[in-house]
Order: structure tokens, then sequence, then C-alpha cells
């Protein structure tokens, strides 16, 4: 299981974090297409390399977290509060 | 059978056993005496017992091959514990040990004829035989059960107490041989915290049956271990590792506990598994009497027990050189030494139910109890495959070695790395331990270094003989099986083992995969370093369904009322992690107190959240999915949430307690999730917006108190509130003093379909106000309700229940909240999918329904059905209506079927059909809601 060094808390197990995948941003509800909608709700690329994804660590401060990772190597290159910019 | 100890031998100097502790047990029905520190095969060996299992497929009699842990054949029934291994358990007494996979006995196992009907099992017959015709499958199957291994399972068996532990050691070293205890000993002089696991019973490895020399060692090295602080834990396993070295560690035979999990995060984790004797692949290899030179030196040297009378040895390194040594001080009579590294072979083992002699490779023929084979060795190395190593085929040492490939966070140590001498052995884990110490950030920087590495001393490469015989013990497959596979193109290491089952077995490849891959080799001219090994994955070790599941951490809550409740006969119900009362005897009563007086319900566990700060109004049209921005301080609203998909998530009611204070309700299972909803939502979508979520479904004590008479009763009650209709009406919130509690919050909403309040009180007065109600109540005839009437109430009533009138595809439109969705808010969670829901129309609508035989109650979920086989519609609840005096539903249909007065059919589990009727509305009572309005 890997370790997630959580901005707050440091390193933790990843079973402490809920893991809510890639990161999906909303699209604006008043022009979103129903194929733009469906992405969202729906479609994920599934990399095997670096994406950019949400985690909440749940059983320790409670953030959302935006997290870069490699989905090979499990290797985090960034962890920082959601919603605080840096995000796609 | 008698306990006659025949082949026991005088004391030797590394025993294990206590020969002044006689411990009584049974085998088969038959009493044997073994001793303090036997194992089962040993004490069984002892009294000269040879077969102990049929194996799995051709129901051969097998006997012990490895005294080890993984010894194949030699799996048994201890008491009501099935699949016990023998050569691995200590001895208790009084144990009843029985035979597995044999029927009807060992010596005369029908099981046998399969031997003659061997060509329906042989390779990827699971895939092959017993396929058609299909009907005939349930009667294969109950044939195959019978033969198959496993044991029983007794039903009464006590759920033992397993434990789960967490450990954060620097350095976790896997082995406690000689390299192991020299890499844990100099870890632990450089200052890290170690932890040493060892899947025997002891430390010491090797070295335990060695000489006088190496016991000495042995001793020294364990004095020193125990002096370093070394936390060690034997018979125990490192099952597997994972990213990050998170290491499951596998603890067995602790007092008062069945098995222990240890999860251990895990700086540096050594690898010190030593080696695996191989077998040798030849005709009657399997045979009781058959086994490795390992086998023999822990039997004569742990255990005290002369594995034989008259021994043949085939030998092809110092170790077997060592078994024939020991045979000839145990009094065993070698009756040939065949040296393979003279290119000598035997052809074939000779004899039925046991080896009777040998045909050595010129044809000749040795008579003998006991043929012992040391031919090689199997490198385990499972962990560094698990950390992402693929060890390499060393041609010249006819063994797989590893590379090199691994994080810096895993290190080999000892045999498993190369040969050497047992001092040689030690000093290579003390090198590797200080490297471990030193990356785990102890004793400076150039302990990091790895000292040089074993070398692989030259080995004859010995895997299949002039003969055929079995490569996979556990699964009875043998090299011809092997051979045929590869004919019918499965020419690769992973799809033989698939197909043929070889390496799949209990053994899980630790004493036949290079057997099975040099076989291959042979039989696609290929060779065991072209082909490699198979990936072996966790766990190492069997792990107990027990283990994994460990001692439950779920918290279990109870309000705090839950005193009252069991004083009172409540029937518990499992709601989530509540444990609430269902009824306290008969429900339907408590519906008529509700309908007819006055009754109280404890709604603790309904989720509560304190919102605070200017933007809540905001956050509240953002999560629901109808209007909030003129809900006026002092009045509440029922809301539902939806998901971005547009499907009910929850519903509840959210009260407005100051200008910039709210309380929200949601469902009682949903109070977790909603929680994490509008954080979620916050913090992700809207960090600019100020709001404070704050959870207090515990903190409030929750009293639902319902019928005519509510009023009246809680007026008597409270302190500083006008409760008059005029003065606090309907979907209102006022604060104030209930039965001398200060902070108290009411509001007025009716789930039941009457005149009713909802009082929430600090937890710790909860007990306080609910006796108080009922005490004050009893001249009005007051009475608690539990879940079960409130269920029934609000079924007369009509309001669906979330998860329970809905499901994961029941958008807002389909579950009939038309009046509340407003899809001219500018956004809301979930509207960009409710507008088209809305265009599209529902195609299935929420009705309610009332059997035409209303003595009837059609259990929920039956389907309702149109024609013979075309299905329209479900039933999401029902209940008999105590009320009305006969069954009521809610359900869906589909929308041309949903006008008032259509009669639909509704199919009961048992397959007969009854006529349902669709109602006006949901609600069965007072649709006009004048009860509530009182």
């Amino acid at each position: 299981m890997i370790l997630l060094p959580c901005p707050w808390c440091g390193p933790r197990a990843a079973d402490e974090y809920a893991y809510l995948g890639e990161l999906t941003p909303r699209p604006d509800p008043q022009r979103a297409t129903r194929t733009e909608w469906r992405d969202y709700l729906y479609l994920r690329a599934n990399l095997a390399g670096w994406t950019t994804e949400r985690w909440y660590h749940r059983m320790g401060c409670r953030r959302y977290l935006t997290v870069q990772r490699h989905t090979v190597s499990n290797d985090v290159r960034s962890v920082a509060a959601a919603g605080s910019g840096g995000e796609p | 059978m008698t306990a006659t100890g025949g082949f026991r031998l005088p004391a030797q100097p590394g025993e294990l056993i206590d020969r002044s502790r006689l411990l009584p047990f049974t085998w088969n029905g038959q009493r044997h005496v073994g001793l303090a520190g036997d194992t089962i095969t040993s004490a069984l060996a002892a009294d000269g017992v040879r077969v102990f299992s049929r194996s799995f497929k051709y129901h051969r009699p097998r006997g012990i091959l490895t005294a080890s842990y993984i010894d194949p054949g030699v799996t048994v029934q201890v008491d009501d514990e099935p699949n016990v291994r023998a050569s691995h358990r200590r001895l208790a007494a009084g144990m009843t040990v029985t035979r597995q996979n044999a029927w009807p006995s060992l010596r005369y196992d029908v099981g046998t004829a399969n031997q003659l009907v061997g060509r329906f099992l042989t390779a990827g017959f699971y895939y092959k035989t017993f396929i058609k015709p299909q009907r005939l499958w349930p009667a294969y199957e109950s044939v195959l059960q019978r033969f198959a291994s496993g044991g029983r399972l007794s039903g009464d068996s006590v759920h033992g107490y397993y434990d789960k532990r967490y450990a954060h050691p620097d350095v976790l070293v896997a082995g406690g041989g000689p390299a192991g205890m020299g890499a844990a000993l100099a870890a632990a002089q450089a200052g890290a915290r170690v932890m040493l696991v060892e899947e025997e019973h002891e430390l010491g490895g090797s070295l335990r049956w060695g000489g006088v020399e190496e016991l000495a060692l042995l001793s020294e090295l364990r004095a020193a271990v125990a002096a370093a602080g070394v936390e060690v834990l034997v018979d125990s396993v490192v099952a597997g590792r994972y990213d990050d070295n998170w290491v499951s560690v596998l603890q067995r035979g602790l007092p008062e506990v069945q098995e222990r999990l240890v999860k251990a995060r895990v700086k540096t984790l050594v690898v010190a598994a030593g080696l695996i004797e191989r077998p040798f692949v030849f005709s009657g290899n399997d045979l009781p009497g058959v086994m490795l030179g390992t086998a023999v030196r822990r039997l004569v040297n742990l255990y005290a027990v002369r594995p034989g009378t008259r021994a043949v040895v085939l030998s092809a390194n110092p170790e077997g050189d060592a078994a024939v040594a020991d045979l000839r001080r145990a009094g065993v009579e070698v009756a040939a030494v065949v040296d393979a590294r003279r290119g000598e072979d035997i052809h074939r083992a000779l004899g039925k139910r046991e080896v009777t002699g040998v045909e050595l490779a010129d044809g000749s023929r040795v008579d003998c109890d006991l043929l012992v084979t040391s031919i090689g060795w199997t490198t385990p190395t499972s962990l560094l495959n698990m950390a992402g190593d693929r060890p390499r085929f060393d041609a010249a040492a006819a063994r797989f070695r590893p590379t090199d490939d691994l994080p810096a966070s895993v290190l080999a140590a000892g045999g498993i790395v190369g040969d050497g001498t047992p001092e040689e052995l030690v000093a290579h884990g003390r090198g590797v331990g200080a490297a471990a110490a030193g990356r785990a950030g102890f004793g400076g920087p150039s302990l990091a270094d790895l000292p040089p590495p074993l070398t692989g001393r030259p080995h004859p490469g010995l895997f299949r003989g002039r003969t055929h015989g079995m490569v996979d013990f556990s699964e009875d497959v043998s090299s011809k099986d092997i051979l045929s596979a590869a004919r019918e193109g499965y020419d690769s290491a992973e799809l033989v083992k698939r197909y043929t089952t070889a390496t799949m077995g209990p053994s899980q490849g630790k004493l036949e995969t290079v057997n099975t891959i040099a076989v291959l080799a042979e039989a696609t001219g290929s060779t065991i370093a072209e082909l490699g090994t198979t990936v072996w994955r966790p766990p190492y070790a069997p792990i107990t369904l027990g283990a994994l599941a460990g001692r439950i951490f779920q918290p279990v809550r109870y309000s705090p009322m839950q005193a009252w409740h069991e004083a009172h006969g409540a029937q518990p119900l499992v709601a989530g992690m509540w444990i609430r009362p269902d009824h306290y005897g008969d429900p339907a009563a408590e519906v008529r107190t509700v309908r007819e007086r006055v009754g109280i319900i404890d709604v603790t566990p309904l989720g509560k959240l304190d919102l605070r700060g200017p933007d809540v109004p905001r956050l509240l049209n953002a999560v629901y999915v109808n209007k909030w921005s003129k809900l006026e301080v002092g009045s509440v609203r029922y809301g539902v949430m939806c998901a971005e998909d547009g499907v009910v998530m929850d519903d509840g009611v959210t009260g407005r307690l100051g200008p910039d204070r709210y309380l929200m309700s949601t469902t009682s299972s949903g109070a977790a999730a909603v929680w994490e909803h509008l954080e979620g939502w916050l913090q992700t979508e809207r960090p600019e917006w100020q709001v404070h979520v704050t959870p207090l479904t515990t903190s409030y004590a929750s009293i639902n108190i319902a019928g005519p008479r509510s009023r009246e009763l809680l007026a008597r009650l409270t302190e500083g509130v006008d409760l008059s209709a005029e003065a606090f009406p309907y979907m209102r919130v006022r604060a104030g003093r209930i039965a001398g509690v200060d902070d108290c919050f009411m509001w007025r909403i009716g789930f039941t379909g009457e005149l009713s309040y909802e009082i929430h009180v600090p937890a710790s007065f909860g007990l306080h106000v609910w006796e108080a109600l009922l005490d004050r109540g009893r001249d009005l005839g007051a009475a608690a309700f539990g879940v079960e009437a409130q269920r029934i109430l609000r079924l007369e009533k009509g309001h669906l229940i979330v998860a329970q009138d809905t499901d994961g595809l029941t958008k807002a439109f389909d579950a009939g909240l038309d009046a509340l969705v407003k899809l001219d808010k500018d956004d809301f969670i979930g509207r960009r999918e409710l507008v088209w829901s809305h265009e599209r129309g529902s195609a299935y609508t929420l009705v309610g329904l009332q059997p035409v035989d209303g003595s009837v109650v059609p259990p929920e979920a039956c389907q309702i059905v149109r024609g013979a086989n075309t299905i329209v519609g479900r039933i999401t609840s029902s209940r008999m209506s105590p009320t009305l005096g006969r069954s009521v539903c809610l359900g869906y249909v589909l929308a041309e079927l949903a006008g008032p007065g259509s009669l639909v059919t509704v199919q009961l589990p048992d397959g007969a059909r009854i006529q349902a009727t669709v109602m006006p509305h949901l609600a069965h009572i007072d649709p006009e809601g004048r009860r509530l309005r009182v």
C-alpha cells in the first residue's frame, strides 16, 4: 500500500484516504453539451503515466487533495489542497 | 498400531524434543504418544507411520517428503481444523488427528481406481472432461468433491480471537537462519528497531541440524540476537511485500490468539529466505519412503527419529553427503550412495504402497525402505519478486538467483544470493543488515553500501532423470502431463502452469516451479534460462480468512436512550453503525398510539449538520434541487439532494436558526456521505464560499413526538416557547428549554403524517428528556414506538425513503419529486442531467398501490408484470396498515399505467399473481395533510 504525503498530516497509508479518481473539471452547466457532460460524469483517460487525481483524507484531516501520481511507479510529484489553484 | 516409539533415537545434540513430557494423541482413531517439541509427523514417524494421505487426483499414497511446512503429502485434520500442515504443527496433548482425502481408508482407497482411468485426468482435464452433457454436471460435481482434498469444517467451530497489529520497524528481516540472524544483529547494533521473522518454531535455519560447530554458532547467535533487543517473531511468515515496503506478517502459535496479522511499514526489508531443497523427477518419486536429504536431517537431528532401516541416497552436494553421515550415525544401513557428481543416477523407485527398492541406472536393484535425494535447490525469491525483481537462472549453480533490480529499500542476504559456509553466510548477513540500517537512516551514509555478493558454487543440473515422475506433488501433475501440455501448444511457463495446474496447489511452487520449467524446457528444446520463472505473488504462505478479518474495528453506535430501550424489551435493529429499537413487541399497536394519542420515537441517528456563514444559502441552493434563498429565520424546509447524474442521493429537512446559522438533517444512513458531499463541494468547486460545516449527529439526541396529543405533551415540558398553532405553525423551528434542559431545538414537521415535533436535545440529557416525556404523558396514553411503526406510518402517509423507494438509477422526476425540482435555478448539483431527464420524461413513476385483496401484503421487491413475462414495475415498500385495516404499497409502474384506478398485476415470490389498484396519491391516508396542520 502506497504512502501518500498529506500536506497537513505527513506521510500516511493510502487506506486512510478515499481515492476519488482522475480529476475531471466540471463543465459550465449552462453551456455543456450532452457529450461534454457524459465525459465529465463517466469517461476517464486511465493513463499509464502521470495523472492528476483527487484524494480525500477521510481518516485524517478531511481535506480534499489534488495529487499528481504516476500510475505505474506510484511516484507522487505533488500534493496540494483542492481548490488552491494549479488544477487543469 | 500402538505407541511404541520404535523409531526414536537416543538423545541428539540439537534435538527439540522434551523426553520428559509425553503427549498422548490419536491418529485415525489409534492412540499414539509423542513428545513435547514433536511435530505431528515426527511423532507418528517415531511410531513407524509412513503413509499420511492420498494424493489429490490419483489417490496415490503419500508420506513425508520435506518434513517442513510445505511438506505436500501430510496435510491432516486436527480436531475441527482442516488442512493442518502436519510437518510444521507442533503436537499438543489430546489432539485428534485424522487423514484427509482418503475414502474410505488410507489402506484401501477407492480413489486409486483413478489411476486406472488416468487418461481422463491428464493435463487440462478440468477443461476437457466432466463438461458434457451439461445436465450431468451436478452429478460430476458431487463425485469430484468426494475425491478432492480439503478436510471438514464444523458448523459449530468457535470463532476464535484473531488479532491485528500495526508495526513500524526500521528494518524487517524475513528469515531467521544464519544470514537473517546476522542481518538483524548488525542492524540492531547500528541503532535500528529490528523485527526478525522466522517461519519455523525457532531461529537457526540449517544450523539447527548441523554438527557441533554449527550448534555452537547457533547458540552464540541466538544469545546475541536476544541481547541486541531484536523483536523476534517465530512460527510467523512474511506473506507479502507491497508498495512502499508495506509488509504483511502472519503470526501463528500464540497463546489465546488464533492468528495475528501484523501490518508493518518498514524502512528497509531484508530478505534472507535461504534455500528450499528441490525434489528429483523420476518414476516412483512420490512413494512414501522417498524423501529429501533435508527431511532426513530434520528428522534425525531435530526430532531424533530414524527415518528408515535401509537407505539408498542420491547425492549431488555436500548437504546430501551430510545426510548420509546422519543416517549412518542413526543406525540406518546405507545400502548405496549414488553420487550424481560422478554422473551416477537412479532409474526408478520400486514399490506399491511404499518404497521397497531402487532400480539403479545400470538396471541393478537394491532393496531399501528409504530413498533419499539431494539434487539441488530452489531459491524462494517470492518477496524479491513482489518488490519488482525478476530472478535469472544461473546454469552453473543450477538455480535461479536474484538480480539487483530492486528498490533501495529491499535487500537480499545469505543463501538466496549465493553459497557460503555458515560463517560466510553470517558475515554476508551482517554486511547487508548494516546497509539496511544505513538506508533506514542509522550510522551515517557509508553504512548504506552493500557487502560483496556471495557467489554461486558449481552444482550439477539435475531436474528429471531417466523416467517420468511427479513434478507437482500437491496437484498430482507428472512430467508426462507437462510434455503433453507442451505438445498441445502450451509452451510458456505461465501457460503450462494454468493448463496443468502445476505450481497452483498448496505448495504454491516452492517445490515444483523449477522442475516444471525444466521439464517444459526439455519438451520445447529450450532452456530454463530462456523460459524464465513464473511470477510469485502474495501471499507467500496460506492465511486464514479469520486472520484477514481480524478484530472488528467498526464502531457500534447507541443512542443515549439505549438503556431504556433495552429495559423495555426493544427488538434491536441493525441500521448501519447504529443499533435501533425496531419495535417494543407490537408495532401495529405502536402505530395506533401515534394515530390516536401520542407516541415518541428515538431518531438520534438522523444526520445533523451545523452550517454557519454568509454563503450557506448558496450552498443549500447548490446541493438541494429546490430553492433556499428566501428561507426565513425560524422556518424549516424539506429538500432532496441529487448527485451530478440526477440520481436521488439523500433527503431531509433544513432549518434556519439565525441569520447565518442553519441546522441540516440528513437520513440516518446518509449522514457521513452528505457531510463529505458538502465538504467536497466547498473545498473543490467553491473554495471561496464562506461556510463552516460541523457534524452534530451524536452531539444531540433526537426524539420525534407524534400524534394528535403531541402539542399537549410537549407544552407540559417546554419553557419559553409558545406552541400554539398560530405561534408555532407547521414547518417552523424554535429553540428553547425542554424538561429543564437548555439549548434544545424543536421543529414542527410530519414524517408520520400526524401533528409532530422533532426535538434535538444535548445528548447527555437525551435519556432524561425521553423519560420525562413518557412520565408526563402517561395520562395522555403516550408510549414509545420503534422504527417498524414509523415505517408503517410514513408508508400510510406516502412519504418515500431514499434507497428504499429509490435506487441507484432513480432520478428526481422518476421519484415523483416534480414539484420540488426547480430547473429555473441557475445551477445546482444534478441540474444539467435533470433538465434532460425532464425533456425525456420518466419511463417509470412512483405511485401508491393497494392490492384488491387487502389481506395480501406483496413482499417488497415483487415485480409488477404484464402478459406472460414482461416486467412493468416493482413494489418498493409494502405493509399491512393498522389504520386502514388493509395492505398498502409504494411502487414503480410504467408511466402509461400510472393513472389513478389503473389495475396492475403483481407477481408474488411463489409465482401466484394478484391485482393491485394504482391510487390517486402516494398518501393512503390524509392526502390533503389536514392532520399535520392542526
